[in-house]
């Protein structure tokens, strides 16, 4: 059971400081050391709350946030400010993704104090998939801030109270700020820069592309470590269950940046179809369970994409349950 | 030529039917840029008055179609040359580009005048029959911090902090025949000794410099008699 939150205090709804308890469960559960899980929670293709609170009831409990997805694959679906909405009233902790391909920094900094002024809490500032994947592929795309430039501008109206240009703001927004690293993309010496970029513009937390390939995450994590970047951001791996052994391989060979090992594909496709589902799940498991060893991962992001239902048995059969509960300091 | 616009023709149905309301059609090729990228000169202007009189002849429709092109569309010197022969015409169809169909109609407030091209971008001639774009005509030139390779116009998300995860083998995600801008931009970089450049965070575009208000204009004094 997650703890009921009790009456927060007034100093956390007026952000500013990092000092100051933001009011983020996430971060508790870091901060204390903890080996932290989040779930994603892709937002309906239409208007019915009920949705996003039935996806929520199967999270709840099992993970210490909710990412919820921003018009993830350039899909119009219900806009994921209005779905962390939704499950921050039903007393879920919310981890809202923006992307810059659809927001200018007008709207992208009104967003951020609107999510604040909500109550959300974390926030994961991401470039976006870019709009020709979607269902709107005539859409102009915005980038007109990048993810970097956007995490900058988030951090300083949090610590600094300021938007872009300076102008002062009369409350700082609270937020716990994430950024995005796929260790798996090109140029492989440069992904490390990136992630210190992203470290210096802002990021107190990474979640990361989905890692199938362990060696090559490792071989990530250790550049990372020698550049002493662990010690200043929190690192979550990703994780995503295979359905079927022909997700798999429309994954490896479909979606860039994703690094599936042929051994990964031969272990679906050894199992019957009605047996891949609990394959995608055991390899999943053990993948969690070899990065709770690694120094410097200090946590788990688990896509369960439109399979929320998965998420509490690999948690389960991860030693990820129960999940602990911090007070609000 | 330094710089080039470049043009495609549009589909021959949309021209068709957005001069059907006219008897008496003047067809304006230009011999700059779009007679370059082999759109809008004076080879294609003629084969197009050509198509068109031939399609009106199919079906016996009473058209006067008739061509000429002018040196360039968007220089006033130039379209006044029209001053003649224009009053024959109730429409031109222009081969020009955006700025040319503009400057012609600027200059005869009374006739419609209709493109015939779709302008593109501002392109480099990689060879025959191939143009790209590698520059967005940003006003704020950056090609210095990155190598001489520009992000605006060549990478998809027109990231100034890159590569996004998007990159492999030097080919982005939007489309595995666009080359990353962000691999090329390292790759020079490297060569150079400079890969330093890329730990900065580089701020926010000053787009003003590109939108400000209303369409940009140069004003220089010193070239104004």
């Amino acid at each position: 059971m997650v703890k009921k939150t009790g009456k927060r205090s007034k100093k956390d709804y007026q952000g500013g400081s990092t000092k100051v308890n933001n009011g983020s469960q996430l971060k508790r559960v870091l901060e204390n050391g903890e080996f932290a899980v989040t779930a994603e929670c892709g937002p309906p293709k239409g208007a019915d709350p009920e949705i996003v609170r039935k996806k929520g009831e199967l999270l709840r409990g099992n993970v210490d946030a909710v990412n919820v997805t921003d018009n993830q694959t350039a899909i119009v679906r219900m806009s994921s400010l209005a779905a962390c909405a939704l499950l921050k009233q039903a007393g879920l902790e919310p981890v809202l993704q923006m992307v810059v391909r659809d927001r200018n920094r007008i709207a992208l900094q009104s967003d951020v104090l609107g999510a604040s002024a909500l109550g959300i809490r974390n926030l994961l500032c991401l470039s976006g998939d870019h709009q020709v994947f979607g269902n709107q592929p005539d859409a102009i795309g915005v980038f007109d801030l990048d993810s970097m430039q956007f995490l900058q501008v988030v951090k300083g109206m949090r610590d600094k109270g300021v938007i872009l240009g300076n102008d002062a703001l009369q409350t700082s927004p609270d937020l716990f700020i994430g950024a995005a690293a796929n260790p798996f993309a090109d140029p492989k010496e440069f992904r490390v820069v990136r992630l210190a970029k992203k470290i210096k513009a802002g990021a107190d937390f990474i979640q990361t592309q989905c890692i199938y390939n362990l060696d090559r995450f490792e071989a990530w994590l250790s550049m990372a470590r020698d550049r002493g970047l662990t010690e200043k951001v929190f690192i979550l791996g990703g994780v995503t269950p295979l359905k079927t052994a022909g997700m798999a391989k429309y994954m490896k060979t479909r979606v860039s940046g994703m690094d599936i090992p042929d051994e990964i594909i031969r272990r679906m496709e050894g199992v019957p179809k009605e047996k891949q589902r609990e394959e995608g799940i055991s390899i999943c498991v053990e993948t969690i369970t070899r990065l709770k060893e690694l120094k410097g991962v200090n946590g788990v992001h688990i896509m369960a994409i439109e399979w929320e239902e998965a998420v509490k048995e690999i948690a389960e059969r991860a030693g990820l349950l129960p999940r602990p509960v911090f007070g609000e300091g | 030529m330094a710089f080039m616009i470049t043009a495609e023709q549009k589909p021959v149905e949309e021209i068709r039917e957005m001069i059907a309301p006219f008897k008496r059609i003047l067809v304006l090729g230009c011999a700059s840029c779009v007679a370059e990228c082999a759109a809008g000169g004076q080879k294609e202007t003629a084969m197009m008055a050509s198509a068109l009189r031939m399609a009106a002849r199919m079906e016996d429709m009473d058209v006067l179609i008739e061509e000429m092109t002018i040196d360039r569309q968007c220089v006033e010197e130039f379209v006044i040359r029209l001053d003649d022969v224009i009053g024959s015409y109730d429409a031109v169809l222009s081969l020009g580009c955006g700025a040319g169909v503009q400057a012609v109609a600027d200059m005869y407030q009374e006739i419609p005048v209709i493109p015939a091209l779709n302008t593109e971008f501002l392109g480099e001639t990689k060879g025959q029959g191939l143009w790209v774009e590698n520059c967005l005509g940003c006003g704020d030139c950056m090609l210095y911090y990155f190598g001489g390779v520009c992000p605006l116009a060549r990478c998809s998300k027109q990231v100034l902090n890159g590569p996004c995860g998007g990159s492999v083998d030097g080919r982005c995600e939007v489309d595995s025949e666009v080359p990353c801008a962000w691999q090329l931009i390292i790759d020079r970089l490297t060569g150079f000794n400079a890969l330093d450049r890329l730990e900065n965070i580089y701020p926010p575009k000053q787009w003003s410099k590109k939108q400000g208000k209303g369409p940009r204009k140069i004003i220089r004094e010193d070239q104004q008699k």
